[in-house]
C-alpha cells in the first residue's frame, strides 16, 4: 500500500481496498434524519438539512455539531426523513396557476383610501399615520 | 487576591495539570479528523477536540498571567518530563472503541471537575470554569449517548466497549493522582481535592455504565496509573509532543 503523507494514516494500517470490494455494506448505513433549527426561542424552526444516524438520539449528537456549531441556536428538532409525507413532482402540476393568483394576497387590494376616509369621518386615529408625522414634526 | 510564592506554585502546577490533560486528549481525539466512522461523528468528535484544545489555550493564557511563558511555548515547546497530564491521555488514539471509552471516562472527570471549580476562590479559575459548564456537558452528552448505544447493542459492540473499558480503567484512575499540594489548595478553597473528585466521577459513570450493560473492573484489580502528573510519562508522550510541535519548531520566531 502506498504511504500517505498524513503520519495517522500510516499509523492506522488500513488493510488495502485494491480488490474494489465494498468495504462497507450498504445495509449498514444509518437512517437520514431532518434537521430542524431555531435560532432563538419562539421563533420558527427551519429545514437546514440531513444528518445519518441510528437513532434521534444520535441524530440530535450529530446535528447538534453539523448544524448548531457555527450559529446561535437555540434549539433543534430532529425528525426520521422516512417519516415526511411529501408531494410528487409529477404532481407539480397541482401549483401551476398559483402565481396569477395575486388576488389571494392582501397587497393585491387597494383600499388605503377607502380606510382613511372611514377612518376621518368616524375621528379614528391612524397610529401608523400620526407616528410618521410626530417624527416629522421632531426632526424639524 | 494575592498569593504567596508557594501558594503561586501550588496553583500553577494545578492548572498546567488540567490544562496538559486537555491539550493532549484534544489532540489525541483530533488525530480522527478525516477518519472518523462516520461524516457526522467526524465533525462532533473533531470539534469537541477542538473544544477542549480551547479550553486548554484559556488555562494557559490564565498561567500566562501568573507569569508564565505564552500559551504556544507552553504547549509546543516543553519537553515530556514537563508535562503534567495524565497516562490516559497520553496513549495512541487505538480503535473507535478505546478512543470512545478513553473521552467517556475523561470527559466525566473533567465535567467533575469543573464543576467544583465554578465554587473555586481564585475567582480567574472559577470564571473559566462557568464559561464552558455548557461545552462540557455536551461532551458528556456526546459520550453517554455513544457508550449506551454500543453498550446495549449488539454482542460484538458490547464486547469490544467492555474490553475498552478494562485497558482503560486503571489509566483513568490516573487522573486522580494526588499532588503534593493537595493541602495549600484545599486551605486557600482553590480546589476540594482529587478524592473526592474521584468519587463524583465513580458516581458519574456508574450510573451511565449501569445503563448500558458494562461492567466496572471490580475494586480489587484497581492499580491507578500514577506517575503523569509527577512527569513520568509512557513512551508514546514524547514523539507526539514533537509532532505537535514540528511546524513551531521550524522557525520559531515566524510570524502567523
Amino acid at each position: 500500500m502506498t504511504k500517505s503523507f498524513d503520519p495517522r494514516v500510516n499509523r492506522m494500517e488500513l488493510p488495502s481496498n485494491d480488490d474494489g470490494k465494498e468495504v462497507l455494506d450498504k445495509q449498514e448505513n444509518w437512517e437520514t434524519y431532518e434537521v430542524f433549527h431555531q435560532k432563538k426561542r419562539g421563533d420558527q424552526h427551519i429545514h437546514v438539512g440531513i444528518v445519518h444516524a441510528a437513532n434521534p438520539e444520535m441524530a440530535i449528537l450529530m446535528a447538534k455539531e453539523s448544524f448548531g456549531r457555527r450559529r446561535q441556536t437555540a434549539n433543534i428538532w430532529v425528525v426520521k426523513s422516512s417519516a415526511v409525507n411529501a408531494t410528487s413532482y409529477n404532481d407539480q402540476d397541482i401549483f401551476e396557476t398559483t402565481p396569477e393568483k395575486t388576488y389571494r394576497e392582501a397587497s393585491d387590494y387597494y383600499c388605503m383610501d377607502r380606510i382613511r376616509k372611514y377612518q376621518e369621518e368616524h375621528g379614528i386615529v391612524n397610529r401608523k399615520e400620526a407616528r410618521r408625522k410626530k417624527k416629522e414634526a421632531e426632526e424639524k | 487576591m494575592n498569593y504567596s510564592g508557594e501558594q503561586l506554585k501550588a496553583i500553577k502546577e494545578f492548572l498546567y495539570k488540567i490544562a496538559d490533560d486537555q491539550l493532549i486528549i484534544g489532540h489525541r481525539n483530533s488525530e480522527w479528523t478525516g477518519l472518523g466512522p462516520v461524516l457526522e461523528e467526524d465533525i462532533a468528535f473533531s470539534s469537541i477536540a477542538q473544544d477542549k484544545i480551547g479550553q486548554s489555550l484559556h488555562i494557559y493564557e490564565l498561567l500566562h498571567t501568573l507569569g508564565e511563558k505564552d500559551p504556544d511555548s507552553i504547549a509546543f515547546t516543553r519537553d515530556a518530563k514537563d508535562f503534567k497530564c495524565c497516562h490516559l491521555t497520553e496513549y495512541p488514539i487505538g480503535g473507535y472503541d478505546f478512543s470512545l471509552m478513553r473521552n467517556f471516562l475523561f470527559s466525566h472527570s473533567d465535567h467533575a471537575r469543573f464543576e467544583m471549580l465554578s465554587a473555586s476562590a481564585f475567582e480567574a479559575l472559577a470564571n473559566i470554569a462557568k464559561k464552558y459548564k455548557g461545552e462540557i456537558k455536551y461532551h458528556i452528552m456526546h459520550a453517554d449517548t455513544w457508550i449506551k448505544q454500543l453498550g446495549n447493542g449488539n454482542e460484538e459492540s458490547r464486547a469490544k466497549l467492555q474490553a475498552a473499558l478494562d485497558t482503560c480503567f486503571n489509566m483513568a484512575l490516573g487522573i486522580f493522582e494526588d499532588s503534593e499540594y493537595v493541602f495549600e489548595l484545599k486551605e486557600l478553597k482553590v480546589f476540594d481535592g482529587e478524592n473526592i473528585l474521584q468519587e463524583k466521577w465513580f458516581e458519574s459513570i456508574s450510573l451511565v455504565l449501569g445503563d448500558s450493560n458494562l461492567k466496572i473492573p471490580d475494586k480489587s484489580s484497581w492499580k491507578p496509573e500514577y506517575g503523569g502528573r509527577k512527569g513520568q510519562h509512557t513512551e508514546y508522550l514524547q514523539p507526539l509532543l514533537d509532532e505537535m510541535g514540528a511546524v513551531l519548531r521550524l522557525d520559531p520566531k515566524a510570524e502567523w
